[in-house]
């Protein structure tokens, strides 16, 4: 801009002109910068992210577009001290100059540590890993699915886990990357999937050790989710025994290591073959005690009084009747003889009123016409009679009849 | 017997262990369940010693592999 010649620019043109100076500033075209975000917003619709970034007395507007801030680990807020990567340009319509972010990472924190305990903080905080929505594990599995890489060592693990502790289970496997930008998808697909085709009665989910960046796919809420919403009980196994992830939060049982997995999802199998033997003797004892006890019961019951004195209640029956008919019989035999003496003494009387005795006392008797007459009335002279005495019978002849009259 | 599960027969067993246990059964049930427990004992022990790892891979799984 020279004196002589002044030329009228248009706003367009000043704001252009700036730009291009700005841009063509090597120092600006990298900048690292430190400072705290404030005045922070996530646009709902384009997925950008605004924010101011300041320090104690100076403040700078800042923009994260959105193919950038997806690849960010944690989630920005205000207040939060960052380190950002970006450069500096104008944006033209408001002639701002402002800071453009390629990166950020929160300042004294990793990026992913912070993501970490962002995500646990926010899924604790709406129950995911709630001791209530964890699901007991089948005591006995049939099938076993594993959502690992089909490559790595974890399976061998905990095939050789399986082959040596229960191998009366199937092993179904559903390969997945376990790690990279493709990993965490692959893993919520695997375990939707095995519940989708009821595939599994339990599921181990797991890699081998390795960096956070190497696990971080477990560490990812997609996965989280999934293992939430998983109906078939999750056994999460991710790296080594000190790392911990999200998924093992939200998983129904945390194992330390995949081999430990493959422990914790099924009995041993010696141990069960014991269980058996010691199930089929309680049944034998069982039945043993039982048959015992009641040939004890049949034992007591033979011998009791009854059953043994059975035979002399019958002889005792026996005695009964028997001294029944023997009293009967007395009773009649006494009955008899009492009437033996009556009838002798009937007899007597009998005998004492015989006529042949009143005969021998010396009375007769008068017979005509061989009836007994007892009145001179009806005889007259010159009949037949005879006269019964008691050692004979006279036969006379009526000369004459007196009559005298009787005054007794 | 009728086709079971491990785990069904190991329950069932477990459950005629207890009926077995309280004694209230009568002597004739008792017999009859003592032997269907020799049964299931027999198939559980024989399921254990003739098991065999299997592996297999759930099948018809399509995994989505494109990057948003």
């Amino acid at each position: 801009m020279q004196d002589v010649t002044p030329t009228v620019l248009t706003v367009t043109q000043l704001n252009a002109y700036v730009k291009s100076i700005i841009e063509e500033d090597f120092n600006l075209r990298t900048v690292f910068l430190v400072g705290e975000i404030s005045n922070f917003t996530n646009h709902y619709r384009t997925g950008h992210l605004y924010m101011t970034i300041k320090d104690e007395n100076c403040s700078i507007k800042a923009v994260m577009f959105r193919s950038s801030a997806q690849r960010l680990k944690f989630e920005p807020e205000s207040g939060m001290s960052v380190i950002i990567r970006g450069r500096v340009s104008l944006f033209e319509r408001d002639g701002q100059y402002q800071l453009y972010i390629d990166d950020m990472q929160p300042d004294g924190m990793g990026a992913l540590s912070l993501a970490f305990e962002q995500l646990k903080k926010k899924l604790s905080a709406q129950g995911l890993f709630d001791e209530e929505h964890k699901k007991p594990l089948p005591r006995y599995p049939q099938k076993i699915g594993v959502v690992t890489s089909p490559t790595g060592a974890v399976l061998q693990d905990i095939r050789n886990v399986l082959q040596r502790r229960f191998p009366a289970v199937e092993i179904v496997l559903c390969p997945v990357e376990v790690q990279g930008a493709n990993a965490s998808k692959q893993i919520a697909k695997a375990i939707e999937k095995f519940n989708m085709l009821k595939g599994a009665d339990v599921l181990i989910v797991g890699r081998g050790g390795g960096s956070m960046e190497d696990l971080w796919a477990f560490n990812e809420e997609i996965v989280a989710r999934a293992v939430f919403d998983s109906e078939i009980p999750v056994i999460s196994a991710v790296g080594h025994e000190t790392d911990f992830t999200i998924c093992d939060f939200v998983a129904d049982l945390r194992a330390p290591t995949p081999s430990a997995a493959a422990e914790l999802a099924v009995p041993e199998i010696s141990e069960q073959k014991i269980y058996i033997k010691s199930l089929d003797l309680a049944c034998k004892n069982q039945i043993k005690r039982m048959v015992d006890d009641n040939r004890v019961k049949l034992k007591l019951l033979m011998s009791s009084r009854a059953m043994q004195n059975i035979h002399s209640v019958v002889e005792n029956k026996r005695l009964i009747i028997d001294d029944l008919i023997n009293r009967m019989q007395q009773s009649v035999l006494l009955r008899l003889s009492d009437n033996k003496g009556k009838i002798r003494a009937l007899c007597g009387k009998l005998d004492a009123l015989s006529p042949l005795k009143v005969l021998a006392r010396g009375y007769s008797v008068v017979f005509k016409e061989e009836k007994s007459v007892s009145s001179v009335k009806d005889i007259e002279k010159d009949d037949e009679i005879k006269i019964r005495m008691s050692d004979g019978i006279a036969e006379c002849l009526v000369r004459k009849c007196n009559y005298e009259k009787n005054d007794l | 017997m009728k086709k079971m599960t491990y785990e069904q027969a190991i329950k069932r067993l477990e459950e005629i262990v207890s009926t077995l246990e309280k004694g209230e059964a009568s002597l004739d049930d008792s017999l009859k369940l003592f032997k269907e427990g020799t049964e299931l004992s027999a198939f559980c022990s024989d399921f254990l010693d003739k098991a065999d790892l299997k592996i297999s891979e759930l099948s018809d799984i399509k995994i989505d592999e494109e990057v948003e």
